[in-house]
């Protein structure tokens, strides 16, 4: 754990009027899953698009007890991940883990862990739209309309639209699910693989959105279903073969480029879930360390 | 102003966040029953749990309703007005916090701010203090947060509560947020709550 700064800021960055402000919004937000909760959004130290949004849920949700890790598509080791851990650090001198079972509070941009969560843990998403209704309809006033209405038919279309043109839904990230049977969510830019684990959770979720000034929650064990069709059922991505470094199936791959000549391979996207797989043992085709690829 | 002004939080950075957090997750999981973990120093007529919710969520931007026995209490009066700078007000409609205290009589649910369909989060959490809650026996609940489902009771509350609550959630996303603080515990129905016999 690191001493944390003893002057020149207030725990976790922000002053405790904002934090009182963020705190009753995410309070609106968990009774009414699902839905955007506007808030006086500040500026913080980093561009919109590092997760401004987050960081402020994450600021206002943290204590000095807490173990922070943060993610960004799934790794702990790119930069977004990495300054906004080092933020927390510098601010709240909270200790921070990359590992999942062992943090409190996980903020997580576009990706959810692929170790299960457990009770108590909450996860933080940076979300940049948090409309799912947005780029179908670009009115602020029609779109909270149609959330006060509960009339998500334009959503339906656009999936239909998907089947006409692919034979398929096409959407592979921002998959829209309902909460809790009223309104339509955004998971922010998660790949739909991850949708299945918003379902039931026993974390409870949180989302901020910091360009967009918007606040939204799912508390956990919540009904999340993704649109789909009974002739079209929601499905998730497949992956012909399991990650090239641990041998993990059923997991979210990224593809690596090799060179120039289409070489590629396909690893675990979540790294902590990749590095513990292979501290266990379990090794894939191209791991360094595997007998067959030793010369 | 009485000399014996109470400190309310030792330390107000750290006890807030701990006391939002308790609030959070009691309103996370409905009908659980949490401790406050930290001491408040707080006036005599507001539950510590009361009074620790109004330290760590109230300010000059959350206009707050108070039942007459404790509008009437200037302790009260001047402990919220030097920690929180909430106005209090009378109208229960435009109340973000309204606080009932043992002993005082819950007004109907839907006297307070219920939010728009545009806006339902523009609402009141309604803070009532009751002599007793306990989970696992009582109420029946289900809906967000609950698993399954799960049983909670607190006493005393009106004969018709059951009912005021079953109208609050039929509201959805309308609707006040429900905290019952008992001393140091407390727990929470949110509108999102199904609460039946």
């Amino acid at each position: 754990m690191n001493a944390p700064l003893t002057s020149g800021y207030n725990f976790a960055y922000l002053d405790e009027q904002t934090k009182r402000m963020i705190r009753r919004a995410i309070l609106k937000a968990i009774a009414i899953p699902g839905y955007q909760v506007p808030f006086a959004s500040r500026e913080m130290p980093m561009p919109y698009g590092w997760g401004t949004g987050g960081v402020q849920v994450t600021a206002a949700v943290l204590g000095a007890d807490d173990t922070l890790k943060v993610i960004d598509q799934g790794s702990d080791d790119t930069t977004n991940a990495v300054s906004i851990r080092k933020f927390f650090e510098k601010t709240a001198g909270v200790a921070t883990t990359t590992v999942t079972s062992e943090a409190t509070v996980i903020q997580t941009r576009h990706r959810i862990p692929e170790t299960p969560l457990k009770e108590d843990q909450i996860l933080v998403y940076q979300v940049p739209i948090p409309e799912p209704l947005r780029f179908l309809e670009p009115r602020e006033t029609e779109t909270r309309t149609m959330h006060a209405l509960e009339e998500y038919g334009l959503m339906h279309v656009k999936l239909y639209e998907d089947i006409a043109r692919h034979g398929h839904i096409a959407t592979t990230y921002a998959y829209p699910v309902k909460v809790a049977g009223r309104y339509l969510m955004d998971p922010s830019p998660t790949p739909r693989f991850d949708n299945p684990k918003m379902h039931q959770s026993p974390a409870l979720q949180l989302f901020g959105a910091g360009r967009e000034k918007r606040i939204y929650a799912v508390p956990p064990y919540t009904d999340v279903v993704s649109l789909d069709f009974e002739d079209h059922p929601f499905e998730v991505n497949k992956f012909d073969k399991p990650c090239a470094l641990c041998g993990a199936e059923g997991v979210y791959l990224d593809e690596v480029i090799l060179d120039d000549r289409g070489g590629r391979m396909f690893v675990c996207s979540d790294t902590d879930h990749c590095e513990t797989r292979r501290a266990d043992g379990n090794r894939g085709e191209m791991s360094p360390d595997s007998s067959e690829n030793r010369p | 102003m009485s000399a014996a002004l109470k400190i309310g939080f030792e330390n107000p950075v750290a006890q807030s966040q701990a006391v939002f957090r308790a609030v959070m997750m009691a309103l996370a999981r409905p009908g659980t029953v949490r401790r406050l973990d930290v001491p408040v120093d707080a006036v005599p007529a507001l539950d510590p749990a009361a009074a620790a919710v109004a330290l760590a969520l109230c300010d000059y931007e959350t206009p707050v309703w108070l039942d007459p026995a404790l509008a009437a209490d200037l302790q009260v009066q001047e402990f919220l007005r030097f920690h929180t700078g909430a106005p209090v007000t009378e109208a229960r409609a435009l109340a973000s916090f309204a606080f009932v205290p043992l002993g005082g009589e819950v007004p109907a649910l839907d006297d307070f701010a219920q939010g728009s369909l545009d806006y339902p989060d523009r609402s009141t959490t309604l803070v009532v203090a009751v002599e007793a809650l306990a989970e696992g026996e009582g109420w029946r609940l289900t809906g967000p947060g609950v698993a399954g489902e799960g049983r909670f009771i607190a006493r005393p509350l009106p004969a018709d509560m059951l009912d005021r609550l079953q109208r609050n959630h039929a509201l959805f996303p309308r609707g006040v947020d429900l905290v019952l603080t008992c001393g140091d515990r407390f727990a929470a129905i949110p509108r999102s709550t199904q609460v039946d016999a």
